[in-house]
């Protein structure tokens, strides 16, 4: 196969770019160019977008012996992705930006752009692997690490989107056995941290990162019952399940704490309760896609809305127009926007973003 | 390089001898470096004592720029105006934004024809104006992205009635034209070795003589001291020996090229009839091996894989650090919207290309230009 191997300039990539080489197959590396003013070189643990990064990249590229370049989708990525994030928060929404880049860059913009150049397939260095059903069509599973998998950030993909992706680290031990790999390639970038923010926020701190591009003004914070119990600076900086930073001007009655259910950014309302209001039983989310087949009314699967959270078990009770899964155990902390993916073993059944409130504030 | 040019720096290469010093083996190390020095003053119609040999042509358009308006603004605190073309290299571009930034001067960008050729006129009115506040002129002889010639000789008379120094970047041209530095006029003008054949790292700032330039790096005061450093005899002599290499062989070289320019040109809107030749259509007025073409539809880094991986090569012509490429400064400046500007492709042409190189980018480019804007309409749909 014509492989075009995505390169962020970190260790997984570039070893995902190599094993897709060392199988045999024709590989072109190349790094998306996805900010507009670059930052000169890495600050900690940060994600993407520096000059360093590109260099990096480019570097493995060399090692492995594979045409490489830098392809600028700034653009689509401020639009699709940072535009979109800014706008979920201002509406109240906890977005996962990560779900969106693979949804409108990688596995869209990008990989249509590769598949019109002549490319059979996108590689990237996520942990997941895709695995043939039994009737042969290609099926979305977590990585063999459950430590590093990352099948949710990659649960919005379509069956034909996954019959041309590859992810060469799926069946990688753990990460200490990827960086091996890479040391063992000769790879400078093998001591590389990992990235774990947000790649476009360059010093990590997302709230101030939002402030500044989310006009705010002071509000009130209310109990479920819709006493006024403080004040807060803007209702778009808080999130679902967040305790602190409230600073309430009344305890609980009973001195417990007190956790954000709900925020409102059409009346710039903030509403708190307790640690078990925060707790849904029923989860809805709008525009469903499938993996592969959808799921039916009655399926029993483990629901995850976190892409580090853990799954709990549930049953599907609607699919369509909109997916509703009831959680007998409980989730907490389930925000409108985030994604709610569904497995089957560790089979990915699909995902859909969440929209319903948590239920302590829709009786409020 | 020129196999010449190699050899003699390999040669050089092997024997001692620091030209600043005064031992036998620095004697003949002094005497290549001088003899290299009259070579190429020869070759590009300059006095021995006007070439200030560099690492190179940033480093000489580096030395011009800031050191005209640093000398000039000593000489008269008035002086801090700079009139340059807006379809400079970055190598004259950036230092006049830092001169801007962070120096005081007033840089006035000069605007070129839908060609990218100067506009006189502006040049005209704008010293007439401002004729006692003007440091310098600085005007490219031919552009490097679109090949086109500018009229280096009317901004010369325009500056000279006034006094006015004026310093050309002719990094492109030397080796390509008739480049006679007494006879253009010019107080100052860059030229690269690896432009014309010669090493990478090495060029020269020609200097008239009686034109004054504060210097950028000080240390042993060589090269009159206006550029310090230990020169560097293997590249000095590599760099002579190409230049005088490229003006012998110019006549016939040139020629040469711009048949084969002519032949990929032809050849390109024979396959792809709605690509546009930007700069001067006149084959007079642009670089003999210089062929910059748009394709509308077309995003320039596919066209750029799809014909790497075709054994063409070829540049996109857009600035490109990191990797976020921008819309060329010189192809905005000739009005061309972002768009277009977006399928731009230089094709350049020097003495290792032969007519099969044109053959094979000509049965390349119609399929590559198709696929290319297949994958354009991937990305505006998505």
């Amino acid at each position: 196969m014509r492989v075009l191997a995505a390169m962020s300039g970190g260790v997984d990539s570039a070893v995902a770019a190599a094993r897709t080489a060392a199988a045999g197959h024709e590989v072109v590396g190349v790094h998306l160019a996805l900010s507009r003013n670059p930052g000169t070189s890495r600050s900690g643990a940060r994600g993407c977008c520096t000059i360093e990064d590109a260099h990096d990249a480019r570097r493995a590229a060399d090692i492995l012996g594979i045409p490489f370049y830098v392809w600028d989708l700034a653009d689509q990525f401020s639009e699709a992705v940072i535009d979109d994030f800014v706008a979920e928060y201002a509406a109240g929404r906890t977005p996962n930006p990560c779900v969106r880049c693979n949804e409108k860059i990688k596995f869209s913009a990008l990989l249509d752009k590769a598949i019109a150049l002549g490319f059979d397939a996108l590689a990237t260095g996520h942990y997941a692997r895709v695995l043939p059903g039994d009737d042969g069509t290609p099926q979305l599973h977590r990585a063999l690490d459950d430590t590093k998998d990352q099948s949710y950030v990659l649960a919005v993909l379509t069956p034909d989107r996954l019959s041309r992706a590859v992810f060469p680290l799926g069946d990688a031990p753990d990460k200490a056995a990827v960086r091996a790999e890479a040391e063992a390639r000769g790879m400078r970038l093998a001591a590389k941290p990992d990235s774990h923010d947000i790649c476009f926020v360059p010093d990590g701190d997302t709230r101030t990162w939002l402030g500044a591009r989310i006009p705010s003004r002071p509000g009130a914070i209310k109990g479920t019952d819709g006493e006024v119990l403080g004040t807060h600076h803007g209702a778009a900086g808080f999130t679902v399940g967040q305790r602190r930073g409230l600073r309430l001007e009344r305890p609980s009655p009973d001195g417990s704490a007190r956790y954000v259910l709900d925020v409102s950014t059409s009346d710039n309302t903030v509403t708190v309760g307790s640690a078990e209001d925060l707790v849904t039983d029923v989860v809805a989310g709008e525009k469903p896609t499938w993996c592969g087949p959808a799921a039916s009314v009655g399926d029993e699967l483990v629901a995850q809305v976190q892409a580090h959270g853990r799954g709990v078990g549930c049953v599907v009770e609607q699919v369509d127009p909109h997916l509703v899964v009831r959680v007998p155990d409980g989730l907490r902390a389930v925000a409108p926007g985030q994604t709610v993916v569904l497995y089957d073993g560790t089979r990915v059944v699909g995902s859909a973003t969440v929209a319903s409130r948590s239920p302590a504030v829709s009786r409020a | 390089m020129l196999p010449e040019a190699l050899a003699a720096m390999a040669s050089e290469l092997s024997q001692p001898g620091n030209a600043s010093s005064l031992h036998s083996s620095g004697r003949r190390a002094r005497r290549v470096v001088e003899e290299s020095r009259e070579e190429l003053a020869a070759a590009l119609g300059a006095r021995p004592h006007e070439v200030v040999f560099t690492a190179g042509g940033t480093e000489a358009d580096n030395l011009a720029v800031k050191g005209l308006f640093w000398q000039r603004r000593d000489e008269d605190g008035n002086r801090r105006r700079i009139l340059a073309s807006a379809v400079e290299h970055h190598a004259v571009l950036d230092p006049l934004v830092w001169l801007a930034e962070r120096d005081g001067a007033e840089v006035v960008w000069l605007p070129v024809d839908t060609l990218g050729r100067l506009d006189v006129g502006a040049l005209r009115a704008e010293i007439d104006r401002h004729a006692d506040s003007i440091a310098f002129v600085t005007v490219m002889w031919a552009n490097n992205e679109v090949g086109t010639i500018q009229p280096i000789g009317e901004v010369v008379d325009a500056a000279r009635e006034h006094g006015i120094p004026v310093h050309s970047d002719a990094v492109q041209a030397a080796g390509s034209l008739a480049v006679d530095f007494e006879a253009s006029g010019l107080d100052a003008m860059t030229m690269s070795g690896h432009k014309l054949g010669g090493p990478v790292g090495a060029g020269a700032l020609l200097l008239r003589r009686g034109i004054e330039l504060t210097p950028v790096i000080h240390g042993g005061g060589q090269e009159r001291g206006v550029r310090s450093g230990t020169l560097d005899a293997p590249a000095v002599r590599a760099l002579a020996v190409a230049t005088a290499a490229a003006a012998a062989r110019r006549p016939d070289e040139s020629l040469r090229l711009a048949g084969l320019r002519d032949d990929l040109v032809d050849g390109v809107l024979a396959s792809v009839p709605d690509a546009v030749l930007q700069g001067d259509p006149d084959p007079a007025g642009r670089l003999p091996g210089n062929a910059h073409l748009t394709f509308a539809g077309c995003e320039g880094d596919s066209l750029l894989y799809l014909l790497d991986a075709r054994g063409v090569e070829c540049s996109t012509g857009s600035a490109c650090q990191a990797g976020v490429p921008q819309p060329s400064h010189v192809l905005k400046a000739m009005g061309l919207d972002d768009e277009t500007a977006r399928g731009a492709l230089r094709f350049s042409l020097g003495h290792t290309s032969t007519a099969s190189d044109v053959d094979a980018l000509v049965d390349a480019i119609g399929p590559v230009v198709e696929r290319a804007r297949t994958a354009g309409l991937a990305r505006v749909a998505r």
